[in-house]
């Protein structure tokens, strides 16, 4: 942890190592841990259901804008009723996944780092390894596999929420065709543009949930070790969703 | 074991819901996927085109520009070689003369087709399950550029001054027929 010495370089190469170990560990005693439901259980509750209201508010009110702005956009081309397309391709594809992502990591991975790290800085890691019990498996494993489980169902539950909120506007307020909004984009959207934004939320639940993770479990046992880590997994977490989110985003084209 | 049970109703209702909406996602978005939706009220009227253009099912009508219905069933006449459309018009609009025109038009320039109808001039109505007789088809732009050249061409050949007059004619009717 201690990057100072090594040039920035070689401390970027060593923690991306030292994440993906740790993932190599983590997924070792994921399968042990779900041996007891009842811990995953609780992180699904953590991280899925805590989040859920944020997620539906972010998620209407995006909707909204998109409702909004892709109507402007779209009048001065005379074709607002291609609104219910753009909407639901910019729901599915990008904003669904990216934007749970970023208050997915904002929300519920500064939860988990700080838990976790403060579990490391009072002992409490060190306390199960003494008595036999491999913290990976109790406290790391099921905490990961809870982020996991809820991120795409969160990122769907955004897109729904968001598409409605697209139409309240488009429809209820710009006076946008109703049936057209919901034919056009009915005749566009394909299985696989749903099917796309699934997958970027799997991995981007993936990505922000190790970091999360493993930010916690290898914080500097001390309060400013634990702010740093916390602040460390929103920006880590941030920047790779973006990153992953332009690398997926080329493959699926 | 009271904050058990808001933990598993609160995580079941969570998991229900993510799946509800995966479900809408992937079931109701795409074109393939299976429709639930409810049938809505109105009388039925059927039209017969030479081509549709990209009509779909959900697609307005209207008169006047006001919305009187949409389209509810696309369906292809193989003995005819026409698509038969079946529309679905709202019960307050039942003073439509059954001799109306029918004619499928394109909303701003890259907006989806709708139906437009013209008002006849009969004392009789559209009665459920009726047929509209006079019906004009979506025009295709590349048919109509393709006429607008081979016009050109062969005013081209015989003068050569005007072509551009010619142009300009064409699609002073395009736009005559689209409004």
């Amino acid at each position: 942890m201690n990057g100072g010495r090594e040039g920035f370089l070689m401390g970027g190469i060593r923690r991306m190592g030292a994440v993906l170990l740790f993932l190599l560990r983590l997924l070792a005693q994921s399968l042990p841990a779900l041996g007891r439901p009842r811990l995953v259980i609780n992180q699904i509750y953590n991280a899925g259901a805590r989040s859920l209201i944020i997620i539906m508010l972010s998620g209407l009110f995006v909707g909204m804008v998109l409702g909004l702005q892709g109507f402007e956009l779209l009048q001065r081309f005379g074709s607002e009723q291609a609104l219910g397309t753009a909407a639901a391709l910019g729901l599915l594809k990008e904003l669904g996944p990216v934007v749970t992502s970023l208050l997915f990591a904002g929300r519920a991975g500064t939860a988990l780092t700080s838990e976790i790290g403060l579990m490391r800085a009072t002992d409490q890691l060190t306390a199960m390894e003494v008595m036999a019990v491999d913290p990976l498996r109790y406290v790391a494993a099921p905490r990961f596999l809870g982020g996991v489980v809820a991120m795409p169902l969160l990122a769907a539950i955004f897109s729904l929420i968001g598409l409605f909120g697209a139409q309240l506007v488009g429809v209820q307020l710009m006076g946008v065709d109703k049936g057209a909004f919901w034919s056009q984009m009915q005749g566009s959207v394909e299985l696989r543009d749903v099917t796309e934004g699934i997958v970027k939320s799997f991995v981007f639940g993936l990505t922000c949930s190790l970091i999360a993770v493993h930010e916690g479990y290898n914080a500097e046992p001390t309060a400013a070790g634990v702010g740093l880590a916390t602040t460390r997994t929103v920006v880590a977490s941030s920047v790779l969703t973006l990153l992953l989110d332009y690398v997926l985003t080329a493959f699926f084209l | 074991m009271r904050a058990n049970r808001t933990l598993e109703i609160g995580t079941g209702m969570f998991v229900l819901l993510g799946f509800a909406a995966l479900f809408f996602l992937t079931t109701q978005l795409p074109a393939s996927g299976l429709k639930l939706g409810s049938a809505k009220s109105g009388y039925h009227l059927t039209a017969d085109f030479d081509n549709i253009g990209d009509l779909k099912v959900g697609s307005p009508v209207t008169m006047a520009g006001v919305r009187i219905g949409e389209v509810e069933v696309i369906r292809f006449d193989s003995k005819q070689y026409k698509a038969v459309v079946g529309l679905r018009i709202d019960n307050q609009y039942n003073q439509i003369p059954d001799d109306s025109f029918a004619s499928i038009q394109t909303q701003g320039l890259l907006g989806g087709k709708y139906i437009g109808m013209s008002p006849g001039g009969s004392d009789t109505f559209f009665k459920n399950g009726g047929r509209v007789d006079q019906t004009q088809s979506a025009i295709v732009l590349e048919s109509l550029i393709n006429k607008l050249f081979a016009n050109f061409a062969n005013k081209g050949s015989s003068d050569n001054g005007s072509g551009a007059d010619n142009k300009s004619g064409s699609s002073d009717s395009k736009q005559g027929t689209q409004k």
